[in-house]
């Protein structure tokens, strides 16, 4: 068992509680002890920082303060989230990197009565975690259910590999990390070109053309490669592929259908942990279809069920006509 | 046959004053650790690797000759900063080491404070996407997508496709329509932010 720093991130109490709940799952099954770290606040994701940088890099700091004064035998941070692992690691480094910005910052921090060394803590994101520090040995033995014949396309999107300052992704474009969990999964990986394309980011509320041509590219791709599922590990990139998938076909007249899962979503269902655990049924693009086709019952999410067959009762008569309304009744019209 | 040469002026900046590199300098100051942005060659590695430069005004290499260039105003009205989607592609891919995505952070702050952001739809999102973090210390993203469309995004137009959106956030997705619950530290929070705020303007 080994302790970690959980910063688990605004979207999984919201719009990701499918990830949070899988993460949980995935974790107890891996040995992995998340300690959420208390009273944690918002990293302001890519928006603070375009406001006012110092604000910013305090706001974010704040974290690092708490987690440091909670560290306990473990010094590592896990965020699930690229953008709050990203923002994390940012601060850190440029705190260390530059001192007297490390100082303004931590004036700001004094104002609460809270202090960062930077460089204490380690950074790291849930992926890294599980293929760097639980390892992939440990990963494939809890393999109990194969995820035999799904053919996923691995997306690790951009904040994750780029800037990466402790160099700890295989590459900046092209890194296998995912691609080898999924395949220890047992699923079918296709070598997705697009793998750390950007999904559009805030585009969705700023540009919402250019976030749909970002989200096209990496739909229709995954797409042609015939992949039946799309694998993320943000909660921004899944949002934005999943349910703006629905608004890009209509911007493109398409008729793209591709369900976009979390990655410990697939490990879970390989673990043998219940759909329903793992917060499927909760996707705007269902995954049902493409489940059942490797033999694994998920919910349909909530609003796509089939409707009921409505109830074959007496013939109802015609609706009545409103003055000045043609009813059309078979071949004929009749107005009042 | 037309031998005629033609000749393609390059557009004039107008008259060619002693090199002053205060802006250059200005920028490079603001943002942290070592932004390497007086390194430019001029290559377009950037904005040919940007995945929203066609929504851009300036690539991002021309924004770097106008900052050389002392073209402040051109670059505070310049949407470029503001279209950025923070995927790093060009910082990673810089041969000179420049730290793009943070020079473009600290020209959006420079823009803000300058008051010449011709748009407001990208700085409003950040703006209300902070007030929900200075009031509760978490971000509501129904809340902040809600105002958003409201505000900015022709409502008219936007109405068909927000509809089934929300409800899908609310039933699939499980959301809350209640902002989040307030962080037990937002008093010494507000006083972090408010301390820094005054370290950022003297």
């Amino acid at each position: 068992m080994s302790d970690y720093l959980f910063y688990p991130g605004c979207s999984m109490e919201s719009s990701a509680k499918a990830y949070y709940h899988s993460v949980m799952s995935v974790c107890k099954v891996l040995d992995v002890k998340l300690n959420e770290i208390d009273d944690w606040n918002c990293c302001g994701a890519t928006e603070y920082l375009s406001l006012d940088l110092t604000p910013a890099y305090a706001l974010i700091a704040r974290n690092l303060a708490l987690a440091e004064k909670q560290a306990n035998g473990s010094n590592t941070i896990v965020a699930p989230c690229s953008a709050c692992y990203l923002n994390l690691s940012k601060a850190d480094h440029y705190m260390h990197e530059d001192k007297a910005f490390g100082e303004k910052i931590n004036t700001a921090l004094a104002a609460g009565g809270l202090h960062y060394d930077p460089g204490q803590l380690v950074v790291r994101h849930l992926l890294d975690v599980v293929i760097n520090e639980v390892g992939m040995d440990k990963v494939k033995e809890k393999v109990i259910k194969p995820l035999t014949g799904l053919r996923v396309a691995p997306y690790v999107g951009c904040m994750l590999p780029r800037p990466d300052y402790n160099k700890r992704y295989s590459d900046s474009e092209h890194p296998y990390e995912l691609d080898d969990l999924l395949k220890a999964m047992g699923a079918e990986v296709i070598d997705f070109p697009l793998k750390t394309a950007c999904c559009g980011g805030h585009m969705t509320q700023i540009g919402p053309n250019t976030a749909f041509e970002l989200i096209r590219r990496l739909i229709s791709s995954a797409d042609e490669y015939k992949a039946d599922v799309l694998v993320a590990l943000c909660p921004m990139c899944q949002m934005n592929l999943d349910a703006f998938q629905g608004q890009m076909n209509g911007h493109f007249h398409t008729n793209y259908h591709i369900p976009i899962l979390f990655f410990t979503q697939l490990m879970g269902l390989a673990f043998g942990e219940k759909p329903e655990n793992l917060g499927f049924g909760s996707e705007f693009v269902s995954a049902h279809e493409a489940m059942k086709r490797i033999g694994i019952q998920t919910p349909m999410p909530e609003g796509t069920k089939p409707a009921p067959k409505k109830p074959a009762g007496l013939p109802m008569p015609p609706p009545r006509a409103r003055a000045g309304q043609k009813v059309t009744i078979g071949n004929e019209e009749a107005s009042e | 046959m037309n031998d005629q040469v033609i000749v393609n002026h390059p557009p004039s900046a107008g008259p060619v004053a002693q090199e002053d590199l205060a802006l250059l300098n200005e920028v490079a100051m603001l943002t942290p650790g070592e932004s390497h942005l007086e390194m430019c060659i001029q290559c377009g590695t950037c904005g040919g690797s940007c995945p929203s430069a066609s929504a851009m005004d300036h690539t991002p290499r021309a924004i770097f000759a106008m900052l050389r260039a002392g073209m402040r105003d051109d670059v505070m009205k310049s949407n470029t900063p503001w279209m950025c989607v923070s995927c790093y592609y060009c910082t990673v891919r810089c041969p000179q080491d420049i730290h793009i995505t943070d020079v473009m952070y600290t020209l959006k702050n420079m823009a803000l404070k300058s008051k010449m952001v011709q748009d407001s739809t990208a700085s409003d999102f950040s703006r209300t996407f902070i007030k929900y973090i200075e009031n509760y210390g978490r971000s509501f993203e129904i809340g902040l997508a809600g105002i958003q469309n409201v505000t900015h995004l022709r409502l008219a137009t936007r109405l068909p496709n927000m509809v089934p959106m929300a409800l899908g956030m609310l039933i699939k997705k499980g959301m809350s329509p209640m902002p989040p619950k307030r962080i037990k530290g937002m008093d010494d929070l507000k006083k972090i932010l408010k301390r820094a705020k005054e370290m950022e303007t003297t």
